[in-house]
């Protein structure tokens, strides 16, 4: 596909997403706007697992860490600012991320994977055990933050209309931002990491500070989508932070294709999609959704955006003959 | 909360009681009830044993609810809290239900409430005890046709001082139904002169019981209380027997200790002592029509979990009677409920202010495979609600 | 804690880690030989409880059960292996991660289907059915001693097939280095084989051996999954030996943590992992 072919699809699923909301159907309004807090979620873990090549198994810990951060920092009678509670949220994930990431970097491969979990797992129970966050029964987010600016309001998050805008509005800026970063030369030094550590440590990049860079990055992206979902949904669990949620996105990612933004996002909504169509085709949705989970890994190794490479290649093997 | 979200939720409601008013043009719909049940993973039993007591009663009902058909819209809640919103929103949103009917996993049952109360959708919920829910977070949509964690544990609390037990250690999963249990016990207990001497709490779902055996075997209190349900209850009966301390100090729990899980236990709960709603060998003749019937329907005996479901079918069928059948007239329908009498298998119960049954305990015993009733230990116990408003 | 009550907790510990490395010894073979991350690893252990389950109620003996229940699982994942994991070799973990994942899904509820969703018990084979007295109110049951005997057996069994035997050789030696393996001209496929349906069968003995005193349930294997991994991930992978280690550091700590601090009790084994990893990123002893 060429360049401007590219962007005017792109253009064209933007403009399609920001109709939407003209459906009018409350239903399809939310639906599509968590669909696209988890691609934002999708694409946060991309810049680790499809661009610096770190498979991490517990993504979840950030998105939990902003979801609850949102909940525990606004009062309970009345909504908490906007550019208090999202700086602050965004803040506390990436923290998270950036003290854990100290710790788990030191490891590669399996154990990475393995590290990445017990973390997320330590944060899934300091929620649940902990009376922090109204322990294993989760907690309301009575209000959405207000986004008023000395009594000016902008928009209104408690409007479901404003608030899929602002969620779609994020992901665009998350993708243009995570592409603009992927060009520059850290992105560069973070691909170049993943192709072949060794080679870019002795050209004299100290890699740990760049992966560093990178998990504290995707933390704190991963965290802006926990905290759309907070404020989106108003109500917070522990099972935010669970290993089934981690595994939920790098089955987003890897569905979309791995090191492809366009691609992730697309599989975020098959993801989506998938679930809600098995769980009302059958009681039995499970047994579907793993057969289709092994089947992509089995079958369909470049993910949804190897579709079109595989398409082109099939069509031109007709040619040939 | 600002004028704008007013306004916007003004017109929202206005558009949506217009397609109400539209949809009922149509004139006797069908009932549209919202089953939103764990039908996969650990409690899946307990969804299907509701979800068989609720369509028993509408079956005995003619096939309808305030005189009109049923339609079912089933969501498999899989008891994760991270689905439970965009579930709950599912029904309400997009199928439009009257009722919507859930759920076993109180997590999710207040993920759930959330939604009812936000989009003024009826709600009852036909197991997850978080006190909570009829307690600070109650609401005019919101009822139960279950128990509060606080009941069955305040009523065996009540009993156990009663009989003069002075020192008991108690046990539970740390998460907040067992959390609820413990302390509607301590509360009750304490109150009638015992003394609470040790507590003691593992993460959920570990199922390593045998440090706090041996911790217990070493405190000797007077007797234990604990909270555990499904199949951790089944082994922690099962561990507690086989560190013979059964014969020596007294195991008491809120009854889903034992419900379901009799035969899991083999013989360890034989003679063990509940409390709960709900008990087997009532001899009151709701109980047994309702239990041939549903013998016969579903080739298997009904459990408390049953009877939940069963009366969350005969609580909106008496909302639905006083609204004159139309599941729109909302403020009647939910009048209508909170002032009926339900005439349950488990004994007549009325529901209290914040929409809790208030009921009788009974004390049971495990004989064979049954929990039979010894005698109703509290009468008529209402929870406290405490933080209600309503 | 006194004395006595110490000396008690001390063998609360021992016998549930040895419960624990007879879940992960099968976990770490298939990690480390095979370079497979599983997570359908806790299947295996509920595929093995409700395989007793099952075969107890049909043949009325636990004993029979195992009997009948070892080559049923080692079929399986001889099984499993041919049709799917061996296509997964030369892909990344993260392909391996999701496979597995799917099959948790499809496992959970084919158990669904086939055997329902009840909680059930297994009877204690009678001759094990006693206890021994240790205080005056406190006995310990004989079955969850004669477990741990049998995890011991097993790991000296293992042991003795890894670092004895000719199979053990070409396991260790296609740890280390695969494409010399093959260069040699042993037929690596069919070791990984021999591994993965090893591995499978230890997570069902393991089920089997823990379903009277676990009873089996719904989503069973899930909650042996994650701590099997942390224990694997402790021993080192690949550890026979750090895994029995590892699980029995796990045992100790869960044990005591629950006793002595139990408002963090549910941090401890992952603290205790990361503390590891940081004093020994490759886990205990690295090889086995």
């Amino acid at each position: 596909m060429n360049v401007q072919a590219s962007l005017i699809l792109k253009l064209l699923v933007v403009a399609l997403l920001a109709c939407v909301p003209l459906t009018g159907e409350s239903f399809y309004i939310e639906i599509v706007g968590k669909i696209l807090v988890m691609a934002i979620f999708a694409m946060s873990l991309d810049l680790l697992v499809g661009f610096t090549g770190l498979v991490s198994f517990g993504h979840a810990a950030y998105f939990g860490i902003a979801a609850y951060a949102v909940a525990i920092l606004s009062p309970q009678y009345e909504a908490a600012s906007l550019w208090y509670v999202l700086p602050a949220s965004i803040g506390l994930s990436a923290l998270a991320a950036f003290v854990i990431g100290l710790f788990v970097l030191r490891t590669k491969g399996i154990y990475f994977i393995m590290v990445t979990l017990a973390f997320a797992q330590m944060a899934y129970f300091i929620f649940h055990d902990t009376p922090l966050g109204g322990g294993s029964d989760g907690m309301y987010l009575n209000n959405k933050p207000s986004a008023a600016i000395f009594g000016w309001e902008p928009f209104d998050l408690t409007n479901e209309v404003h608030m899929f805008y602002f969620i779609l509005v994020m992901m665009v800026l998350v993708y243009l931002f995570l592409t603009r970063i992927l060009q520059s030369p850290f992105g560069r030094a973070l691909v170049g990491i993943k192709s072949n550590e060794h080679r870019m440590q002795s050209l004299g990049y100290f890699t740990f500070r760049y992966k560093l860079g990178a998990f504290t990055l995707a933390g704190a992206l991963g965290g802006l989508a926990g905290f759309l979902y907070a404020v989106l949904f108003g109500f917070v669990t522990p099972e935010l932070l669970s290993w089934h949620e981690s595994g939920n996105v790098l089955l987003m990612v890897i569905l979309g294709g791995m090191g492809n933004l366009p691609g992730v996002i697309a599989g975020a909504f098959a993801f989506e999609a998938m679930r809600e169509v098995f769980a009302d085709l059958t009681k039995y949705w499970q047994l579907l959704m793993g057969g289709v989970i092994v089947a992509v890994v089995l079958f369909l190794p470049g993910g949804l955006a190897g579709i079109p490479g595989r398409i082109k290649r099939a069509m031109q093997g007709g040619d040939a003959k | 909360m600002n004028k704008k979200f007013s306004a916007a939720r003004n017109f929202v409601l206005s558009a949506a009681l217009v397609a109400a008013g539209l949809g009922s043009a149509h004139a006797e719909d069908k009932v549209k009830v919202g089953l939103m049940l764990p039908y996969t993973g650990t409690y899946a039993a307990l969804g299907n044993a509701i979800t068989n007591g609720f369509k028993q009663f509408v079956e005995e009902n003619g096939g309808k609810l305030g005189g009109r058909e049923v339609e079912y819209f089933t969501v498999d809640d899989e008891s994760n809290p991270a689905k439970a919103t965009e579930n709950a929103k599912k029904l309400v949103s997009r199928e439009k239900v009257d009722v919507l009917v859930g759920t076993v996993h109180s997590g999710v049952a207040l993920a759930m409430a959330k939604v009812a109360r936000d989009t003024k959708t009826l709600m009852i919920i036909p197991n997850a005890g978080a006190n909570d829910l009829t307690g600070p977070l109650c609401s005019p949509y919101v009822f139960r046709s279950s128990f509060s964690a606080w009941q069955p544990s305040y009523a065996m609390g009540e009993a156990l001082a009663k009989k003069g037990v002075k020192n008991v250690a108690t046990v539970t999963w740390k998460y907040s139904f067992g959390e609820e249990s413990v302390a509607g016990f301590k509360e009750a207990f304490e109150k009638g002169g015992g003394k609470v001497v040790k507590e003691m709490t593992l993460p959920f779902p570990n199922v390593e019981f045998q440090p706090f055996l041996t911790e217990i075997a070493s405190a000797k209190p007077d007797a234990v209380f604990v909270f555990f349900a499904g199949a951790g209850a089944a082994k922690f009966v099962s561990d507690y027997a086989a560190a013979g301390l059964k014969s020596s100090i007294p195991l008491y729990g809120p009854g889903f200790l034992t419900d379901g899980n009799l035969a899991a236990m083999g013989g360890a709960g034989e003679g063990l002592l509940t409390t709960l709603h709900y008990a087997d060998g009532l001899t009151n003749a709701k109980d047994a029509a309702f239990r041939t019937k549903y013998a016969q329907t579903y080739k298997m005996q009904p459990d408390v979990y049953a009877v939940q479901g069963y009366d969350a079918a005969q609580m909106y069928e008496a909302g639905l009677k006083a609204a004159g059948g139309d599941p729109a007239k909302q403020e009647e329908v939910i009048k209508g409920m909170a002032s009926a009498t339900i005439d349950s298998p488990r004994g007549a119960f009325t529901l209290s202010k914040a929409h809790n049954p208030v009921q009788d305990i009974y004390m049971r015993q495990v004989k064979g495979d049954q929990n039979v009733v010894v005698e109703v230990v509290s009468k008529g116990l209402e929870d406290p609600a405490r933080g209600c408003k309503l | 804690m006194d004395f006595a009550t110490f000396l008690i907790q001390t063998l609360n510990s021992l016998q549930y880690g040895l419960l624990l490395f007879l879940v992960a010894s099968g976990l770490t073979l298939v990690f480390g030989i095979m370079g497979i991350i599983n997570l359908a690893h806790g299947s295996f252990y509920m595929i093995g409880a409700y395989l007793a389950f099952v075969l107890t109620s049909a043949t009325g003996s636990l004993v029979m059960a195992i009997a009948l229940g070892i080559p049923l699982a080692l079929a399986f994942g001889a099984f499993l292996e041919w049709a799917l994991f061996a296509h997964l070799y030369k892909r990344d973990h993260l392909e391996q991660v999701l496979l597995t994942y799917g099959l948790i899904l499809i496992f959970e509820q084919l158990r669904s289907l086939l055997v329902g969703d009840d909680v059930h018990g297994v009877a204690i084979p009678a001759f094990l059915d006693a206890s021994i007295q240790l205080t005056d109110v406190m006995s310990y049951p004989v079955y969850r001693l004669a477990i741990s005997a049998v995890c011991i057996v097993l790991a000296i069994a293992l042991y003795y097939v890894i670092q004895r035997t000719r199979l053990g050789m070409m396991i260790r030696a296609g740890n280390d280095d695969r494409t010399m393996v093959e260069a040699l001209g042993i037929n690596i496929n069919m070791i990984y084989r021999v591994v993965f349906a090893l591995g499978v069968a230890l997570a069902a003995l393991a089920g089997m051996l823990a379903a009277p005193i676990s009873s089996v349930f719904p989503n069973m294997g899930s909650h042996v999954l994650i701590i099997s991994f942390v224990i694997v991930v402790i021993g080192g992978i690949g550890s026979v030996w750090g895994a029995l280690v590892a699980a029995l550091i796990v045992g100790f700590a869960d044990t005591f943590g629950k006793v002595l601090i139990p408002e963090l009790s549910g941090i401890v084994v992952y603290v205790v992992m990361a503390v590891v990893l940081l004093w020994r990123p490759e886990g205990i002893l690295k090889k086995g």
